[in-house]
């Protein structure tokens, strides 16, 4: 534990020292903003929510997440920095997972400073304070599978571009296999079934439950496992390219 | 503390090491020689467990590298090619977080940064951030990282390639005084470091290691060894080469032995011959070998041969 937590430690530091990690969290916060007010419609629909808020985190994250996870294992392997790490007394289970860890952090900490947001309808209005607090988690966790898969991404060259947009169209596909006019488009030439079983691996079907407040714990699964999946692919990966 | 048996590594279908068997124990500075590309990295990688190999063992302090590979790495500092490490770490913070990812909390890993702070001297660079240091502070950065911990062994993959010579020449005394307590195995491709600093050296070409041998027991490979150089008056290149083969040099003559073992008596003989002959002596060597010669002779591929 105390390992993985020296590991954090570093790579949040790491996320500091350089602009990148200010300039990241501005245009994340103006770009909720603008989505929220202005895209969204937040004022015209006239309802104490933040559907219009949470409602662009999917596409919001495709271009933002796979930006904060694109370096953590690409600028390991170019800098040659992986050959300290995985020597020192750690297991690639634990550098893998710290790594993951403190890019989520840092996410955490981006999501948190949304909290204008909150303040807003609860001051223009009376909303649903645990349907918000289920739209953060849900959207913490989506944010966490994006994360997972462009960790997966970052490890499999150690070219950060490379890695950003292998991260995005992966994360698109994920999005795309739930969004309606994908699935409408889709019923035409498959079954029902498999259309529903296509838009299962969705995020947007997932995060859709947290969205109107309901955690549920087949979507609680799918997210973790996601996540799951995608830093045990890395590890094989990490694992593929030491043995040669 | 080391030990390697028969280890193999194959990158797809090329052999990047073959075969190859050591053992350094505590006490002994290896050095470990080859042109580029020879497998000196790959066996390093193979030894500090960051490449599991393809067929072999090896053993660290008792603890199989494959099997257990926490209990080794606690043991080993390792020094990667180019002194691989965090740029946008200051000194201080990289070695905090070295002697914290080796267990060091507290008093115990400020000790710890002070001693080998002061070992690599970087008091003056404490503060500044890696990336803005000279190659050599860098190099001595990740050196004092590799020996955070004290280990029993350890392994550096040229520890003086890029520095300049006052550098080498610090690094290189270094290495002599540490190896005392420790087991250490180095990588050069500059084969005066050899007499620097090893007690032993291993010369390794495609993967094989093909010579392993005190320096001396190397230099002696050298054709060179034992021969005689003679540069007398009145000397004649036919009286001599009843002694062996010679070769005339700009006015001298070298002597080369015909038989390794008997070198002293080469010598000998030149004296004698010498005497009988009544040449004046201008000047006469006896030759140590040249391990720049050894090791061009046996790294040169066959077609260049």
């Amino acid at each position: 534990m105390r390992i993985i937590w020296t590991i954090v430690k570093r790579e949040l530091a790491a996320y500091f020292t350089s602009p990148v990690a200010y300039v990241f969290l501005v245009i994340f916060l103006l770009l909720t903003g603008f989505f929220t007010f202005t895209a969204g419609n937040f004022f015209e629909r006239g309802e104490a929510s933040l559907a219009a808020f949470f409602g662009w985190h999917p596409w919001l994250y495709l271009v933002l997440v796979p930006a904060v996870g694109m370096r953590v294992w690409a600028e390991e392997r170019r800098s040659g920095t992986i050959e300290l790490l995985l020597t020192m007394p750690v297991a690639t289970w634990q550098a893998i997972l710290a790594k993951f860890l403190a890019s989520w952090l840092f996410l955490a900490l981006a999501l948190a400073l949304t909290f204008p947001a909150i303040v807003t309808v609860n001051v223009l209005g009376s909303p649903d304070n645990g349907v918000i607090a289920a739209g953060y988690l849900g959207s913490f966790l989506l944010a966490g599978a994006y994360l997972a898969v462009s960790c997966m991404t970052s490890a499999m060259t150690r070219n950060q571009v490379v890695a950003f947009i292998l991260s995005v169209v992966v994360c698109l596909f994920l999005i795309l296999a739930g969004f309606n006019p994908v699935t409408d488009l889709m019923v035409r030439w498959a079954s029902p079934a498999v259309v529903d079983t296509i838009a299962a691996f969705s995020v947007v079907t997932h995060f859709d439950g947290f969205q109107r407040g309901v955690i549920d714990s087949r979507d609680l699964l799918f997210f973790l496992s996601v996540i799951g999946f995608a830093l045990f692919a890395t590890g094989v990966i990490i694992r593929g390219h030491r043995s040669g | 503390m080391i030990r390697i048996e028969n280890l193999v590594k194959n990158f797809g279908a090329k052999r990047a090491v073959d075969g190859v068997s050591f053992a350094v124990e505590r006490g002994e500075v290896l050095g470990f020689l080859g042109p580029n590309g020879a497998g000196k990295s790959t066996t390093m990688r193979m030894i500090t467990g960051f490449m599991p190999p393809s067929s072999g063992r090896v053993t660290v302090g008792g603890h199989d590298v494959t099997e257990s590979p926490l209990e080794a790495k606690r043991l080993i500092g390792y020094l990667p090619e180019s002194a691989a490490s965090y740029s946008d770490m200051t000194v201080r913070g990289f070695l905090n977080f070295a002697a914290e990812l080796r267990g060091l909390r507290g008093a115990a890993r400020r000790q710890a940064v002070g001693r080998v702070v002061e070992l690599c001297f970087l008091q003056s660079v404490l503060r500044q951030s890696i990336d803005t240091l000279s190659k050599g502070y860098r190099q001595r950065t990740c050196l004092a990282q590799a020996l955070i911990h004290d280990p029993e062994v350890l392994v550096m993959d040229e520890p003086t390639e890029g520095l300049d010579p006052n550098q080498k020449h610090e690094i290189r005394n270094l290495i002599r005084e540490l190896g005392a307590k420790k087991a250490i195995v180095f990588s050069t491709h500059i084969l005066e470091e050899v007499d620097a600093a090893c007690t032993r050296a291993i010369i390794i070409d495609r993967g094989r290691i093909v010579a392993n041998g005190t320096p001396d027991e190397l230099r002696n490979l050298s054709e060179l060894a034992g021969a005689v150089t003679l540069s007398a008056h009145g000397a004649s290149e036919e009286k001599l080469s009843v002694l062996g083969r010679v070769e005339s040099l700009n006015g001298a003559f070298r002597v080369y032995p015909r038989d390794k073992a008997k070198v002293s008596e080469l010598a000998q003989a030149v004296v004698e011959l010498v005497a009988r002959e009544g040449w004046k002596v201008e000047g006469m060597y006896s030759e140590r070998g040249e391990l720049d010669e050894v090791f061009r002779r046996i790294t040169l591929p066959d077609t260049v041969k």
